[in-house]
């Protein structure tokens, strides 16, 4: 399974630095918005659905899947040029189950209610796209360095976007937002919790997976939004300065 | 354009607007509409104007999210029909914020997001009162029992049908009793014939009420097939599929099951047989299609009734079977004049 299958087509797929080295502001902006896992390359669906109820369910699958993302970036690159292309891919998939193992025994070990609610989730950051995806379109093909960096921007895109659904879910489910949140990060953030609206009846709807779907296609409705206007001033200013230069032409 | 002139069976009333349709269909439901006020309180007329208003709000701020032209859009009606239909069917009692989320959903999500009148897969009102039974099943089971049976003895006033969707009406629990269909399906280990003699639900004041909400939207039902506006296919379907359903397993073990009768005449099976199911937009468009899709939905509404873990099935039954028009629209293309035979389903390879 190579990224460019299941990127949108017209999606450039930022491969091989340039001569003149890593360009890590370009690798933050691909992670965080323009080919953001979540939102642009909508790989990793499944743990995104399922576990984006609360906040804090959503912190602690993004936490572990940008460790993971990290670790397997750096382990990738790492062996990229002494794994044939015949056997790449059991061999990622063996360094990804590995530090999903880690990353599960140090959650049962540190946040084990949180471990709990998550579940199957966690074993299943093996089978997140988006990480095979990284692993397959950037770190076997990049020095450590970018890869690592890749996957740390990588793992904070998705979980910015887990964040967000969780947060849209929790207010809209329940009335409250970072409820729970003593499960992350101990007792001090038990008072971390918002009532936004007392007495408020639960919205099975947003809590269950189909408000999940109507959620992300909202952000992703925001997302594609704003790029376009951003893609209308462009062409605007494109379009300014060819005026300029026709000017110029004129009076020459 | 040309789909907003007319409604789908072109050869009837050809060159009506979108707009003279959608208001009979309306004035369609009155019979009905006061027959449960009568009946059931003003809950269902107070509802009536929060979802008209929710809907033609929610619906001008997506056409100017889109771009289109609101006036022309909102003076089609349809949206002033989803809230309509989505009025008669919520319990008189919901609060006035179940009643706007379900009609901004249906407008919003159920209808705008496709595209708008004409391109929505699923009938926007069953849309929206399918997410709000998932979401609040509490309120939205809740109904007003027949006046003779329930403690407050009668009907509530206007100002406590006020309070009731405005505030907290703390007496609410005095209005309120199960409707057949609910007191049926939790009648608990019981014999029908005891259940019909014990359980207040099942009494004759409560299954003659329901029954006369049924007739009035029949009466309704055919001055639309009188008008052209429906053909007779999808109700006639969707009812002889229940009945026989219901017939066949009462025949079977008539003392767990209803009578034909009882489910004909209960919920909202005429309300969605004729005003619901009959969407020109998300049913079939052949007149075989027409019946086999109420067919359909005849036989899931019963399938839920009975074996679902909702007290009615209308609502469900019409969304599963939204899901199969297409298909079934492929495999019953009428034969065209002077052809020999219709093409069925799906050509692979190209038209032949």
């Amino acid at each position: 399974m190579s990224a460019q299958d299941t990127l949108a087509p017209d999606t450039p797929v930022e491969e091989t630095p340039a001569a003149t080295g890593p360009n890590y502001r370009e690798i933050l902006y691909n992670g965080i918005w323009k080919n953001n896992p979540a939102l642009v390359q909508l790989l990793g669906l499944c743990p995104l659905l399922a576990v984006t109820s609360t906040v804090v369910n959503a912190i602690g699958l993004g936490l572990a899947t940008t460790v993971v993302l990290l670790g397997s970036n750096i382990a990738v690159s790492l062996i990229r040029n002494y794994v044939s292309e015949a056997v790449r891919l059991p061999a990622f998939v063996m360094i990804i189950a590995s530090f999903t193992t880690c990353i599960e025994l140090i959650m049962q070990a540190y946040t084990y209610e949180l471990y709990q609610i998550l579940g199957i989730f966690i074993p299943l950051i093996v089978t997140n796209c988006a990480i095979l995806g990284r692993a397959d379109a950037f770190a076997s093909r990049n020095p450590v360095l970018p890869s690592a960096v890749d996957g740390l921007w990588m793992g904070v895109g998705f979980t910015i976007v887990l964040m967000l659904l969780g947060g849209m879910r929790e207010l809209i489910g329940q009335g409250t937002l970072f409820a729970d949140m003593h499960l992350l990060f101990g007792d001090m953030a038990t008072s971390w919790k918002l009532t936004l609206f007392s007495d408020y009846p639960n919205v099975l709807f947003a809590i269950l997976p189909p408000g999940a779907f109507i959620g992300l296609g909202i952000l992703i409705a925001i997302k594609n939004y704003y790029d376009e206007k951003e893609k209308q001033r462009i062409a605007a200013e494109q379009a300014g300065q060819e005026k300029v230069s026709r000017r110029v032409r004129i009076t020459d | 354009m040309a789909l907003l002139r007319i409604t789908s069976p072109h050869t009837h009333r050809a060159g009506q607007r979108t707009s003279w349709v959608m208001q009979m269909v309306i004035l369609a439901t009155v019979p009905g509409l006061l027959v449960q006020t009568w009946l059931f309180g003003y809950g269902t007329l107070i509802n009536l104007v929060i979802a008209g208003i929710t809907a033609l709000v929610s619906e001008a701020i997506i056409l100017k999210l889109r771009n289109r032209p609101i006036g022309f859009f909102l003076k089609d009606y349809s949206a002033l029909l989803t809230a309509v239909l989505l009025a008669l069917a919520l319990p008189p009692t919901v609060p006035w914020w179940l009643t706007v989320t379900a009609v901004a959903f249906s407008v919003i999500f159920a209808k705008q997001v496709y595209g708008g009148l004409g391109n929505n897969p699923f009938n926007p009102a069953m849309v929206g009162y399918a997410i709000c039974l998932v979401s609040f099943p509490v309120p939205m089971t809740q109904w007003i029992g027949a006046s003779e049976l329930i403690q407050a003895g009668m009907t509530p006033s206007f100002s406590d049908s006020l309070a009731a969707i405005f505030g907290t009406l703390p007496t609410i629990d005095s209005y309120t009793m199960a409707t057949p269909l609910d007191a049926f399906k939790h009648k608990d280990g019981l014999m029908a014939s005891e259940a019909f003699a014990s359980v207040p639900g099942l009494q004759a004041a409560s299954l003659s009420s329901w029954m006369w909400v049924n007739l009035a939207y029949l009466a309704g039902g055919l001055v639309l097939i009188a008008l052209r506006i429906i053909t007779w296919h999808t109700p006639v379907a969707l009812l002889a599929g229940l009945a026989l359903m219901s017939g066949i397993f009462y025949a079977i073990d008539p003392s767990n099951a209803a009578t034909p009768l009882f489910h004909l005449t209960s919920g909202a099976a005429m309300l969605g047989a004729f005003f619901i199911a009959t969407d020109p937009v998300s049913s079939c468009t052949s007149n075989r299609g027409k019946l086999v899709y109420g067919a359909g939905i005849g036989i899931l509404v019963y399938v839920i009734r009975t074996w679902g873990g909702y007290p009615d099935g209308i609502a469900f039954g019409v969304l599963l079977m939204n899901f199969a028009a297409p298909l079934i629209d492929y495999y019953t293309q009428p034969r065209a004049y002077g052809h020999k035979k219709a093409k069925k389903g799906l050509t692979i390879g190209g038209e032949k």
